[in-house]
């Protein structure tokens, strides 16, 4: 695929959509470092924030081999701006409570575990590989983020509520995970990647269980928010951007 | 003239891990090969978690050991799959954990098998007995599910009272 600049296109813009959704997932988490509401869950939030950045790196740092301009991770990360990022729009939602924060990481980690286990029968080697290495972390993630949305929304009637308000106002951005485009149909025939509605199935029966034991309500709203993937975002990448890239920004090409 | 490769790893095996220092770098399972390629000697290098901010100071730790040991031409390329698993701590590593404070991960039918176990029940997360690594007792809990670094885990003893770190299989 990467000796056909049209292929090559497809497979370049389809690993930043992994990539940056990691990235910008990693960024909103590290927030909460020296924020959240006890020590463990400071560390525990930190220590993820740095597995998502990592498995960003993996993908990024293929991005820019397999567009061939000699761009880098981190050229890929500090040096464009919102437009050319390829983020789920869930991603880059304010963290808002701890609630939410974990709300928003569990929705994110059902459908990674599901896309990535699809991955490990990609034709493309390297897919492969990150997709092994990367999936034994979110799997682990995703164990915690499931026991917290439980605990939290089947704890008190605070709590309870708050969850409730939380998946409310991130349901209609899960949308995106099932988008379908050109990009995806193009990885999907290669052989590459799977068609991202092929995972709504599975994915709507494991954030179900959960939800349920959890006794919170999915939203019957057929609402989407969708375009992160394709480079439409909302206003708060912006501002995380200006916060992330700063230093590259005030002085360029400084490293340390 | 070209050093046997069992020399080289001896070399690494004094190479401790920069954040759990009792272990060397071939007890963690990251050195996955050493080779010639004509005069050029060859390290093959994986890393535990993606974000494992540990990856960049055990890359240059290798190249400052073999550097002074007099190796001149060296390169160390990274290699992803097969994943690191804690199934390649060697057996001496982990005692030197337990003795260290830090509960080894539990053997019981390796970490890959029981990650993908997890997946499949995410709402029944198996229960790992871990055994106390200063008084031994099995009477633990875990408290959060990271600890000081990505691989560790935190637990607390019921027996001692004590709180340990578990290095938790992956």
């Amino acid at each position: 695929m990467q000796n056909d600049p049209i292929a090559r296109d497809y497979l370049f813009e389809w690993l930043l959509r992994r990539g940056d959704s990691a990235l910008i997932m990693g960024h909103r988490m590290s927030e909460w470092c020296g924020h959240a509401p006890v020590l463990e869950e400071d560390i525990a939030l930190a220590n993820i924030a740095l597995d998502l950045i990592g498995q960003a790196r993996l993908w990024l740092s293929y991005a820019g081999a397999v567009e061939g301009r000699g761009r880098g991770e981190d050229d890929l990360a500090f040096l464009r701006d919102a437009w050319d990022f390829r983020n789920l729009l869930l991603a880059e939602q304010p963290n808002g409570d701890f609630g939410k924060t974990l709300m928003r990481h569990f929705l994110y980690d059902a459908h990674q575990v599901l896309l990535l286990e699809k991955l490990l029968s990609s034709r493309d080697e390297r897919i492969c590989e990150i997709s092994e290495k990367t999936l034994k972390e979110v799997r682990y993630h995703a164990e915690r983020s499931a026991d917290l949305v439980v605990r939290l929304g089947d704890g008190t009637q605070e709590s309870h509520q708050r969850m409730q308000a939380a998946l409310e106002s991130l349901w209609p951005y899960t949308s995106e995970f099932f988008e379908t485009d050109e990009t995806d149909r193009a990885m999907a025939e290669a052989g590459l990647a799977v068609l991202p509605e092929t995972l709504k199935e599975d994915w709507s029966e494991m954030v179900g269980s959960v939800l349920d034991a959890a006794t919170l309500i999915v939203p019957k709203t057929g609402f989407a928010r969708t375009g992160g993937t394709t480079g439409r975002h909302s206003e708060h990448l912006g501002h995380l951007l200006a916060d992330m890239q700063f230093l590259q920004r005030a002085y360029p090409g400084a490293a340390w | 003239m070209q050093i046997p490769v069992e020399t080289v790893w001896r070399w690494l095996s004094e190479v401790p891990d920069p954040e759990i220092p009792v272990l060397s770098l071939p007890d963690l399972g990251v050195i996955r090969d050493v080779r010639w390629d004509q005069d050029t000697l060859v390290v093959t290098v994986t890393q535990t978690y993606s974000g494992c901010p540990a990856t960049s100071v055990i890359n240059l730790d290798i190249e400052t050991k073999l550097r002074s040991e007099g190796i001149s031409k060296l390169r160390l390329e990274q290699k992803l799959s097969p994943a690191w698993t804690t199934d390649w701590l060697s057996a001496e590593g982990r005692e030197k954990l337990r003795q260290y404070g830090i509960a080894p991960p539990a053997e019981e039918n390796g970490a890959d098998t029981a990650n993908a176990k997890r997946a499949n029940r995410l709402l029944a997360p198996r229960a790992v007995p871990v055994d106390c690594p200063r008084c031994g007792s099995s009477n633990t809990e875990r408290i959060s599910q990271f600890g000081s670094t990505p691989c560790k885990a935190a637990y607390r003893c019921k027996a001692c009272l004590e709180p340990f770190d578990y290095f938790k299989c992956h």
